[in-house]
């Protein structure tokens, strides 16, 4: 019972992974950049749902709908000041720029709301459901966390499969001038990506917080990194590579918790990335990019 | 239908394009002709708006699309099919078509100009379900011509349609140019291969380093010992 109990532990966590790793992912299809704010919006987000609920006693609903909507903008905002006047630099000043808006995401929380880490009050208030005689309990975060991740990568997947701006992102992704030709808007194709990614961090935040409560500006730091990885680990530029490498992360995460080492968790997570790479390059579910001449 | 009013364009220090000016009527095919560097794709992506000129004026039936962002081109009525073809190598050869369409929304227009388009090209309808990247080079020319049809355009811009083809594929592709012209759309052709372009357009303009030092009738050109000797091979 133990191993299950780990196991849907590890299912939640990299639940919100996969959901973190969806940011990551997208943007990098669709812009060919690494967002290293990301993980910082999910913090932001995270702060937006405790406010809403400590300060106005809003309820949990609505104080994620606020979140998302404020995240959002926040998302297209970072696009529209930080990234989009690179468009033609090089990857490198987009890259460091990236760090700089991650840098000034986390010291302006430090600055609004200071270092003492906040007790956030978990947005799932249903306590779960006992199995096997009391044996086996899953709490209602962990269901409810893995739920909506399945939830938003199917309602992702068939957007982009289905609608008019999901195929433009298609397009996009795969060559920005071609797309221009059949009549596509780049800018505003790349800023829904942001819109979307930064969105569905707010849910990240909010869930990642409900199972992990200390919230401080660092937040969103590590597990940003993790979702990274987790996408690497899945084939950057894939949605359901960012799934399998969220799921797998969270797994292994937590079964390295329970049964290695809780210190040595992170570095085990890490040398699995390292052995997929050095087997699959682009990842479980990376395309294999063939250069026809 | 199409006037190019001296067109400057620049990359950085260099000057690409160095006041261009001609003209494209309606139901032409006319040829863009000369050497690689000589600006001819620099006129094609200027035209249709992924480059801003430095000075100089494009217009489409009298509308000056010069400032217009290159996206919003497409539903004016003109289509590029880009040097090198292009297509969407992860995307199906449906789903390359699909996007062509993409200014559309008109369901049972779209579903005109794929029945056009795969009359014009029956082994795309074939190969529908394939993705891009699989196809030979000259099945994915065609792909990128089906492609920039489906938005049903007034007039095309065609970038080196014939490169890297093997010989059936360039007279293929040819005969294929005629038949979207004998349809009634003007078409501005970019081509190495001075040969076959002159003889299927209607009139031509050589460029040479960026300016445009010959034009007139195909027909005349093809004669011209100067043009023979140096685009021709002969």
């Amino acid at each position: 019972m133990g191993f299950l109990t780990y196991l849907i532990n590890g299912l939640s966590l990299g639940s919100v992974y996969a959901i973190i790793a969806l940011g990551y992912t997208m943007v990098y299809g669709i812009a060919k950049m690494l967002n290293f704010a990301h993980g910082d919006v999910i913090m932001v987000g995270a702060y937006l749902v405790f406010m809403c609920m400590s300060n106005t006693g809003a309820p949990a609903v609505v104080s994620i709908v606020i979140s998302i909507v404020c995240c959002t903008a926040l998302g297209m905002l970072i696009e529209k000041i930080a990234y989009k006047p690179l468009r033609r630099a090089t990857n490198l000043a987009v890259l460091i720029t990236a760090i700089g808006v991650s840098y000034f995401l986390q010291n302006m929380a430090l600055l609004i709301f200071g270092s003492n880490p906040v007790s956030f009050t978990s947005v799932i208030t249903w306590q779960g459901i006992s199995l096997a005689g009391g044996q086996l309990k899953i709490t209602g975060t962990a269901i409810i966390t893995i739920i909506t991740c399945l939830i938003i990568m199917v309602g992702l997947m068939w957007f982009v499969k289905n609608t008019k701006p999901g195929q433009a992102m298609r397009a996009v992704s795969e060559d920005k001038d071609a797309a221009v030709l059949m009549g596509i808007n780049v800018n505003a194709t790349i800023s829904l990506t942001f819109a979307i990614g930064s969105g569905l961090a707010a849910i990240a935040g909010a869930l990642l917080c409900s199972s992990y409560p200390s919230l401080t500006p660092y937040t969103g730091s590590m597990p940003g990194i993790k979702a990274f990885t987790a996408a690497v680990f899945g084939g950057i530029g894939s949605i359901p590579g960012a799934l399998i490498g969220g799921l797998l992360l969270g797994i292994i995460e937590i079964l390295a918790k329970a049964y290695i080492s809780s210190q040595l968790a992170d570095a085990i997570v890490f040398a699995v990335l390292i052995i997929v790479l050095l087997v699959k390059p682009t990842g479980i579910l990376g395309k294999q990019i063939k250069e026809k001449v | 239908m199409l006037k190019v009013e001296d067109l400057i364009v620049n990359y950085g220090m260099i000057q690409a394009l160095k006041g261009i000016s001609f003209e494209v009527n309606e139901g032409e095919v006319i040829a863009l002709i000369g050497a690689n560097g000589a600006g001819k794709t620099t006129t094609l992506q200027t035209i249709s708006g992924m480059l801003s000129p430095t000075s100089g004026k494009v217009l489409l039936e009298g509308v000056d699309i010069t400032k217009i962002p290159g996206h919003k081109i497409v539903s004016m009525g003109m289509a590029h099919v880009p040097e090198g073809r292009r297509v969407f190598a992860g995307l199906t050869v449906l789903e390359n078509l699909k996007m062509g369409a993409y200014t559309r929304s008109n369901k049972s227009e779209i579903a005109d100009a794929f029945e056009r388009v795969y009359e014009s090209f029956p082994r795309l309808k074939e190969r529908q379900n394939q993705l891009a990247g699989t196809l030979s080079g000259g099945e994915q020319q065609m792909l990128a011509m089906g492609r920039a049809l489906m938005s049903q355009p007034r007039i095309v811009l065609m970038d080196e349609p014939s490169m890297g083809l093997s010989p059936i594929y360039v007279d293929e592709i040819f005969k294929i140019i005629q038949s979207i012209s004998d349809a009634g759309t003007t078409v501005l052709l970019v081509e190495q291969n001075a040969k076959k372009a002159l003889a299927i357009a209607d009139r031509a303009y050589v460029l040479e380093t960026g300016n445009i030092v010959l034009s007139g009738n195909a027909s005349d050109l093809m004669n011209d010992d100067s043009i023979k000797k140096a685009y021709l091979g002969e």
